[in-house]
This record gives structure tokens, C-alpha cells and sequence, in this order.
């Protein structure tokens, strides 16, 4: 039997209702895995005091017989959502201190539900990396190795899914602008969706470029995922974006039937210089769909190539507005001045100090590509492009493709320091088949699928029609059962 | 278009409220440019009719009433200031 920080959430959720384990134990053994896990960095704030409270309180609601689905399942939280009274920071050193009075509304339905947050999750800085190297708090590191190296998790909801993968939770939330859940997903071996924008509330949510960002579910199973995503999503009218349309419920809908459902193959996302081993996994994916009863339908998705360029145009611009509001004013930090210092040393100081390289060049990008003499030229074109690549997705749904089946990532997890010296745009390469989901806003699932030649997990993407997260994850389970994979990582922290 | 020169940088930091040191400028710059230079393949994209994406789901935002639906908080509101006197923001002065 798994020790109880090593369940499912299915699992647990059905022993926590047979009165056969109680969420105090779940939440102790948690404890005492991310007690034992420094080594990862993957939980920065830990709550434990806390979290043994709502144990508690979710032991007195299961004991009524009255419990949603996550009452009393451990789980952590990426330091992006607003937590009320506990740090919340986006892995930057700008908001440190920085204890929102109001609760995300991801993370309150979250505990509203019964779930018992653990604590914090390591990040890249505002969501603004692909490695979790440009955290405040130091990179989270994988717990899958293969030699004396220390590999990244992936980024941004790095911490998310090392911690998941190594157990010190039952599952983690994440967040994705351009593959933040689903390339660390890939990296680690578990599951992390990214449902259609509008799914999920981004109020709460430290905002990076709010046309892109979503949040969603980082499990060990495509079935906790679908559990968990329940959970997450629905209405509030405190986003305007968010839709007003029923949720369905998602783990009923994973019936294992994906008879008759059309699979696209997207010839464009056969990159040059694509791992073999990457293709043959693709390959391999497709084979096993259609084993279960899929039909395979080889399509064309012209304008991926653009779809990087197009949102590194787009995601600083937002980003620049986003970030505006980090003055140095009302929260975090704020640069000690020299005598004589007006408001505008103030601030250039503070935003100095308080923003690392990474974050410093997307916010000066943006400003650069919304200027007046290059509008046009950039930021409109790229608007143009998105146009384009939405329209791309739409023409092969119209065709009666269901899902498209792609690689989650174009290398398995790479060493800690090995991009250091790489330029920026090499390290944006990481979210080349994910980040054309984000700009066409539909539902995107990273399913772990096979080890590398050197042992480490590989993951493929399933990519959905807008509001079917449903049939998506009950596709995404038919290729996880097939691919079997049940690989954890060995316990060396 | 894609070459940043030192005054570029200068001014894109400025516009950034981001001090940079006189001596991180030439390597801003050509961090910029090779960005910018990336950016530039959507020069090969044929755009000719095509809408700028507006709205990420064809929904139309939701109204609601122009009421006051919050406030009262002022400790809230400033308990994480890094400077907060008597029910205000402090900053530097603004206006000589």
C-alpha cells in the first residue's frame, strides 16, 4: 500500500469517506515529506499550522457524510495566488513581505471545498521562465536524476510539479501563459491542464499577460486532474473574462470510450532538430489512440511557426501594464533613497532592486513594442498573428477533428545552470508546443507517456476543442492507461 | 529596425521606471535587439485583412450595475505598505 502522502487524489478522497484514513493523517504524512524535501526548494512558505486546522475541520465535514469530492486532500499552492495572511510573493524579491488580506478565487473555492493548502509553491518570478531558475527563493530542483546533476522541474509551476512527483503533496495548483503547466508537467512525469481561458478565475491571481494566463491542476493522474479542475473553474464576476457557463463534471465524463473520436496530427510541429527519441514517442502516442479505437487524421496547423514570436510580443506587452503597478507604493519593496531622491528615483530604484534580469527585460520589451513609431509593427501584427493561429485551431475543429496530439516539450528536463549562459530566446524554445494553446485560448493537457533512453520522464500534449475539457481528459486517460506509465522517481533528497 | 542603439535602451529603461547603470546599456541593448530580431518573423506572415485578436473567446463582457460594492478596509488596504502614515501612502515629495 502507498504511504498516504503517495495516494491519488481518487484514492483518497474514497478511503477519506470509508472513514478508513482521516485528513489529519494525510496532512501529517505531507508534512513530513516536504519536512524531509529542502533539498527540492519546492515549497517556499509551508503552513503547517494551518493546514492541520482545516484537517481538522475537514474531519468534522467528511464525519457528516456532506464532503465534496476534495474535502480533506493536502494541497499546495503556487506562490502566484493570493492567499490570505500568508506570504504570497511570485517568486520576486519586489513583493517580499507581501501578505494579501483577500484570497485568490481559485484558492478559496479550493478551501471552501475542504481542500487543506500546505503551504507555497516555488515558482519562476512572476511566471516568467521556463526552468524555475529565476525564482527569488532559488530554483526548485527535479526529483527525477539520472547523475550527480540537479535537473530543473521545468518552469514556471516548477515547484508545483516537483513537488507532486516527489509526493510532498497530493496535488499542486499551477499556472500557464505559455506551458507553465504543462512543460513542468512533461518534466516530471504528472499530469498538469491548462483549460480553456475563461475556465478558471484569474481574480486573486498575480497577473503576468492576462490574455494568456490560466490557472489548473497539477496531479499524479488524469483522473485527480479532472477531479481537481471540478473544483477550480466556474463563474465569477469578479473576472470579467471568466465565463458564465456550467461545469460539468469532469471525472464523470472519463468513461475510457474514445471510439470514433478523430485525433489530429499537426505536421508543422515536426520541428527540425526534434529529439529522435521525442518523434518516436509521438509516433508511438498516435499508435496507441488508435489502438483504442481513435481515428488518426494527419493535419496542417500553418502558422505555428509564428506562434513564439508572437507571443513574445504580446506577453511582455501585457506584462509591462501588469507590472506597472509594482511602485514600491502600496506593497513590497521599496528601494532605500539617497538624499534628494524624488518619486520617479523612487521608483526606477525600487523596480531596480526588486525585479530580476529576466522580469527587467520583458517589462522594457513591452514598452518598446506598444511605442508609438513601432505599434503597428509589433504589437498589432502580433495581434494579427494570433488572429491567425486561432483561426488555424478553428479550421481543423471544423473539419471534426476532436484532439490534437502533439509533444509536450521539445527536450526531457535539462541540468540547473546549463541555459545560463544561453541567449533568452533559446530558453523560450522550452514552450514551442505550447504556447499556440494559450494564444488560441483552448484546453491543453500534458500526459506523462514514456522515459527517455536515460531515464527520464517524457510527456505528450493533447490539445481540445474550447469549453470540452471533458472529452479532453477522457482522451487524455485512454492515452495514460495505454502508455502505462507508473515510473516514480527514487527517493535521494 | 531591430537594432537597439544606447539611447534606445536608455529611454525603453526609462519608460520601464527600471534604473540601468550607464554600463549595463550596451549589454541591455543587444539583449533587446536580439529579441526584437526573434519578433521580426512575423514580418513573413501575411496579415493583408486580418483583424487584430480582441477577445481570447467570442463572449461579450458582462455588465453590471455601477455600484459601490466594497471598501471601508483603509487598515486593509495599507497594511502592506512600505510607508503608511496616518491613513495615507508616504512617498517622496511630488510637487516642490
Amino acid at each position: 500500500m502507498s504511504a498516504l502522502n503517495d495516494l491519488t487524489i481518487a484514492e483518497a478522497r474514497d478511503r477519506l469517506r470509508a472513514g478508513d484514513v482521516t485528513s489529519v493523517a494525510l496532512t501529517e504524512a505531507c508534512l513530513g515529506a516536504i519536512g524531509g524535501a529542502g533539498r527540492l526548494n519546492a515549497f517556499v512558505h509551508t503552513t503547517a499550522d494551518l493546514a492541520l486546522s482545516r484537517a481538522r475541520a475537514a474531519d468534522a465535514r467528511l464525519a457528516t457524510g456532506d464532503a465534496p469530492a476534495m474535502c480533506g486532500i493536502p494541497v499546495g499552492i503556487k506562490d502566484l495566488f493570493c492567499t490570505e495572511g500568508v506570504a504570497s510573493q511570485a517568486a520576486s524579491h519586489i513583493l517580499d513581505g507581501f501578505r494579501p488580506p483577500y484570497e485568490s478565487t481559485v484558492s478559496a473555492q479550493l478551501r471552501d471545498a475542504g481542500a487543506v493548502m500546505l503551504g507555497k509553491l516555488n515558482m519562476d518570478e512572476f511566471a516568467m521562465g521556463s526552468s524555475n531558475e529565476t525564482s527569488t527563493y532559488g530554483p526548485a530542483v527535479n526529483p527525477w536524476k539520472i547523475d550527480d546533476r540537479d535537473l530543473t522541474p521545468g518552469g514556471s509551476s516548477g515547484g508545483s510539479a516537483a513537488a507532486v512527483a516527489a509526493g510532498l503533496c497530493l496535488a499542486a495548483t499551477g499556472t500557464d501563459t505559455g506551458g507553465s503547466i504543462r512543460q513542468p508537467a512533461a518534466f516530471t512525469g504528472t499530469v498538469g491542464i491548462k483549460p480553456t481561458y475563461g475556465r478558471c478565475s484569474r481574480w486573486g491571481i498575480v497577473a503576468f499577460a492576462s490574455s494568456l494566463d490560466q490557472a489548473g491542476p497539477m496531479t499524479r493522474t488524469v483522473r485527480d486532474s479532472a477531479i481537481m479542475l471540478a473544483a477550480m473553474c466556474g463563474h465569477d464576476p469578479k473576472d470579467s473574462t471568466s465565463a458564465d457557463l456550467p461545469v460539468p463534471d469532469f471525472e464523470a465524463m472519463l468513461t475510457g470510450d474514445i471510439r470514433g473520436q478523430r485525433i489530429g496530427i499537426p505536421r508543422e510541429y515536426r520541428m527540425e532538430g526534434m529529439p529522435a527519441e521525442i518523434e518516436a514517442l509521438w509516433t508511438q502516442g498516435a499508435e496507441m489512440l488508435r489502438d483504442a479505437g481513435a481515428e488518426i487524421v494527419d493535419i496542417s496547423l500553418p502558422h505555428t511557426k509564428y506562434a513564439l514570436p508572437a507571443y513574445y510580443v504580446i506577453a511582455p506587452a501585457e506584462a509591462s501594464s501588469n507590472l506597472a503597478r509594482y511602485d514600491g507604493v502600496r506593497y513590497g519593496h521599496r528601494a532605500t533613497l539617497a538624499q534628494g531622491d524624488g518619486i520617479t528615483q523612487m521608483y526606477e530604484k525600487t523596480r531596480a532592486e526588486g525585479f530580476g534580469a529576466e522580469v527587467q527585460r520583458r517589462v522594457m520589451v513591452g514598452p518598446y513594442v506598444l511605442s508609438a513609431g513601432f505599434y503597428d509593427a509589433y504589437y498589432n501584427r502580433a495581434r494579427k498573428v494570433r488572429t491567425l493561429i486561432s483561426r488555424d485551431f478553428e479550421q481543423v475543429f471544423a473539419q471534426g477533428i476532436d484532439a490534437i496530439l502533439t509533444p509536450a516539450t521539445p527536450s526531457a528536463a535539462f541540468g540547473l545552470g546549463e541555459m545560463a549562459d544561453a541567449d533568452p530566446v533559446q530558453m523560450y524554445l522550452n514552450d514551442v508546443f505550447t504556447v499556440t494553446v494559450n494564444l488560441a485560448g483552448l484546453p491543453g493537457i500534458a500526459v506523462p507517456a514514456g522515459l527517455d533512453a536515460r531515464g527520464l520522464p517524457l510527456g505528450l500534449q493533447l490539445i481540445g476543442r474550447p469549453w470540452e475539457e471533458g472529452a479532453l481528459l477522457n482522451t487524455a486517460q485512454a492515452l495514460e492507461s495505454a502508455a502505462g506509465f507508473v515510473s516514480k522517481p527514487p527517493k535521494w533528497w | 529596425m531591430s537594432d537597439i542603439d544606447l539611447e534606445t535602451a536608455r529611454k525603453v529603461a526609462h519608460l520601464a521606471r527600471i534604473a540601468v547603470p550607464d554600463d549595463h546599456l550596451p549589454r541591455l541593448a543587444q539583449e533587446l535587439g536580439h529579441m526584437l530580431r526573434f519578433m521580426e518573423q512575423l514580418n513573413e506572415v501575411d496579415i493583408e485583412g486580418v483583424e487584430p485578436m480582441v477577445s481570447v473567446t467570442p463572449m461579450r463582457l458582462k455588465r453590471r450595475a455601477d455600484g459601490v460594492t466594497d471598501g471601508d478596509m483603509q487598515d486593509k488596504v495599507l497594511a502592506n505598505a512600505p510607508d503608511a502614515r496616518e491613513g495615507f501612502y508616504a512617498v517622496p515629495k511630488v510637487v516642490e
